[in-house]
């Protein structure tokens, strides 16, 4: 039986982009926009569930850090698989550079105990930093393997795993344990089990809980596995002064919306006799041709 | 990056140094003392090619626990990206990922009433593309960046100073848990698509609709000697291979004739695609933002406009 823990985060959908994003300190306002399980992450949740059905013992824990809200995508890595949720929530989180991050998940995967293998997605879609995977793996004092496609092989404690490179492939054999990040090559996340589905709909974490009434709580004793974890700093017995804004070395100075430079520009039709004169251009100029 | 190096270390008035790690590395030291580096270290041993992550990180870490440099940057490609933040959590200093500009200047933090000089500014889009952010490492050191392949001019300074040449004991900083992970095989495909070196790109966006609707794309290069790029979001969509990707997490191109088609233009795909000497871009939305940069508008679809190209080719040229 193997012990995993897979890192997760819930992204603002950066495709929908509206002018209240920003804060004004420069950081991004989540509130605003659309939520989504990061997608590389549900490379790295298949990854991991690929291994569970090959082992079937294995325990499979999500983690994120993040708001209240970000229980949502424990909630849905469990309807596809994951046997458990961790939520790490605390104000002093907040602002998080790259670093302050992956130390708080470190403090975080420490208090989850012993664990075999470390999954998570190459990188955010909100920062597209691909920093916070390598960084835990140097605070846990592990190996890592980035651009992971495929889980050729576990035996005991060696695994062997295919990265995707610039341009080809890579095998190579590790001892566990090991911190990959998934690349979005990897196979596409199974879809919800229905079963789960119905099993977890009502998982949640304490802060969820609050506005739940009193009577419906006895649900939860008697159901344990509808109690996601909830942390906080305190609980993972972490530095506050490497948490947060303060904690990260990095700060924005400054943030610019994109203006482009307006530069004359023909403007045509999709009529013959333009397209032809377009072609007559282009060819009488020696740009093609 | 080399010579963007120079010029930040001009400026600053302090030396540009290099670290070359790897096996067999003359030829390689040789093409690096072309653009105006001071010291270049050596760290040559057969452990250290092809690369892998902790016997990389570890020399690069202990080298700048004891030379300790203000900046340090490294290339935001596949090995810089796994290697960096690596080295960044070790000696706890920030690293900015996949910066398009490098600049030095002031930092006021106003909270803690602090003022700081000549800072490196570590510029790079983010959220999406949606925004250009300027990144400050204002206590730590060194102050880390990765920077993206073809963003930045490169020029061979011609100068008689020699680079010093410092060779590094490789035996004195690593030991076997360093080699936790070994390569078992390893193939590299020759990439078919040459982006890079193409004078004409004809890039489609996910307006271009269909994966069919790109093979006109094909076709139009095909005929006119052009090579097809991609918006990410048309990669995502299954339009056309990664490899094809211009923008920021991308390639980036410099082409005689860049045509956009069914391109939005995020500054993330612009970032690939700025210093393309002329640009057309075929687009149904007339306020599709690429339209404001480019030399020619055609408002239309894709799919009625490219075959009107190849056929006008076809008959006018031979």
């Amino acid at each position: 039986m193997y012990k995993i823990v897979v890192l997760a985060k819930q992204v603002p959908d950066t495709r929908n982009v509206g002018k209240d994003a920003m804060k004004a300190d420069g950081t991004v306002n989540r509130g605003a926009l659309p939520a989504i399980f990061n997608p590389e992450d549900l490379n790295a949740l298949e990854l991991a569930l690929q291994i569970k059905d090959n082992f079937p013992d294995t325990v499979i824990t999500l983690l994120t850090m993040g708001p209240v809200r970000a229980a949502e995508i424990l909630r849905e890595g469990m309807y596809r698989g994951a046997d458990a949720g961790v939520l790490l929530t605390d104000k002093a989180f907040a602002g998080s550079d790259t670093l302050a991050t992956s130390y708080a998940l470190s403090r975080a995967i420490r208090k989850i105990g012993e664990f075999d293998l470390i999954f998570a997605g190459r990188q955010a879609i909100d920062g597209d930093t691909a920093q916070v995977g390598p960084q835990v793996a140097d605070k846990l004092e592990i190996p890592q393997v980035t651009y992971a496609e495929q889980i050729i092989s576990l035996e005991e404690k060696t695994i062997r795993i295919k990265r995707r490179l610039e341009r080809g492939f890579e095998i190579v054999e590790a001892q566990l344990p090991l911190l990959i990040t998934a690349n979005g090559t990897a196979p596409e996340c199974r879809p919800r089990n229905a079963k789960r589905l119905m099993k977890y709909k009502r998982a949640t974490t304490l802060s969820e809980r609050h506005n739940t009434s009193e009577d419906y709580l006895t649900n939860y004793n008697e159901k344990p596995y509808l109690n996601i974890t909830e942390w906080c700093a305190k609980d993972v017995d972490s530095d506050l002064l490497q948490l947060g804004l303060g904690g990260s070395p990095t700060k924005v100075r400054q943030v610019e919306n994109i203006v482009f430079q307006a530069k004359e520009s023909k403007l045509l039709t999709t009529g013959d006799d333009e397209i032809d004169w377009l072609m007559q251009e282009l060819i009488t100029n020696h740009t093609i041709g | 990056m080399l010579t963007k190096g120079r010029l930040l270390a001009n400026h600053l008035n302090v030396k540009l140094e290099a670290l070359i790690i790897g096996e067999n590395l003359e030829g390689m030291r040789k093409e690096v003392s072309q653009y105006g580096v001071d010291i270049i270290y050596l760290a040559d041993d057969k452990r250290l090619y092809p690369y892998t992550t902790l016997p990389h990180a570890t020399i690069a870490v202990e080298l700048f626990k004891e030379t300790k440099p203000q900046i340090v940057l490294m290339g935001a490609t596949a090995i810089g990206r796994d290697l960096g933040p690596r080295i960044s959590s070790s000696l706890g200093s920030g690293l900015t990922a996949d910066c398009t500009d490098l600049q030095i200047g002031d930092y006021e933090d106003k909270k803690a009433g602090k003022k700081y000089e000549n800072l490196l500014y570590q510029i790079r889009p983010a959220f999406g593309g949606n925004i250009v952010a300027t990144i400050v490492n204002p206590d730590n050191r060194p102050q880390m960046a990765t920077v993206r392949e073809g963003v930045m001019k490169k020029e061979i300074v011609t100068t008689t100073n020699e680079a010093e040449v410092v060779n590094i004991d490789v035996s004195k900083y690593l030991d076997d848990a360093d080699f936790a992970v070994k390569i078992i095989e390893r193939q590299i495909e020759s990439s078919r698509i040459n982006l890079k070196n193409s004078s004409i790109v004809i890039a489609g966006g996910y307006g271009v609709g269909s994966k069919e609707n790109f093979n006109l794309l094909h076709e139009l290069a095909h005929t006119i000697g052009a090579e097809v790029g991609a918006s990410r979001a048309a990669v995502d969509a299954g339009f056309a291979e990664k490899e094809r990707q211009i923008g920021q997490t991308g390639i980036t191109v410099r082409p005689k004739l860049y045509i956009a088609c069914g391109i939005s233009g995020q500054i993330q795909h612009i970032a690939g695609m700025q210093e393309s000497a002329m640009v057309i871009s075929i687009n149904n939305d007339p306020h599709a933002p690429i339209n404001k940069m480019a030399d020619y508008v055609i408002q239309g679809k894709v799919e009625n406009i490219i075959p009107k190209m190849i056929q006008y080719y076809k008959k006018n040229i031979k």
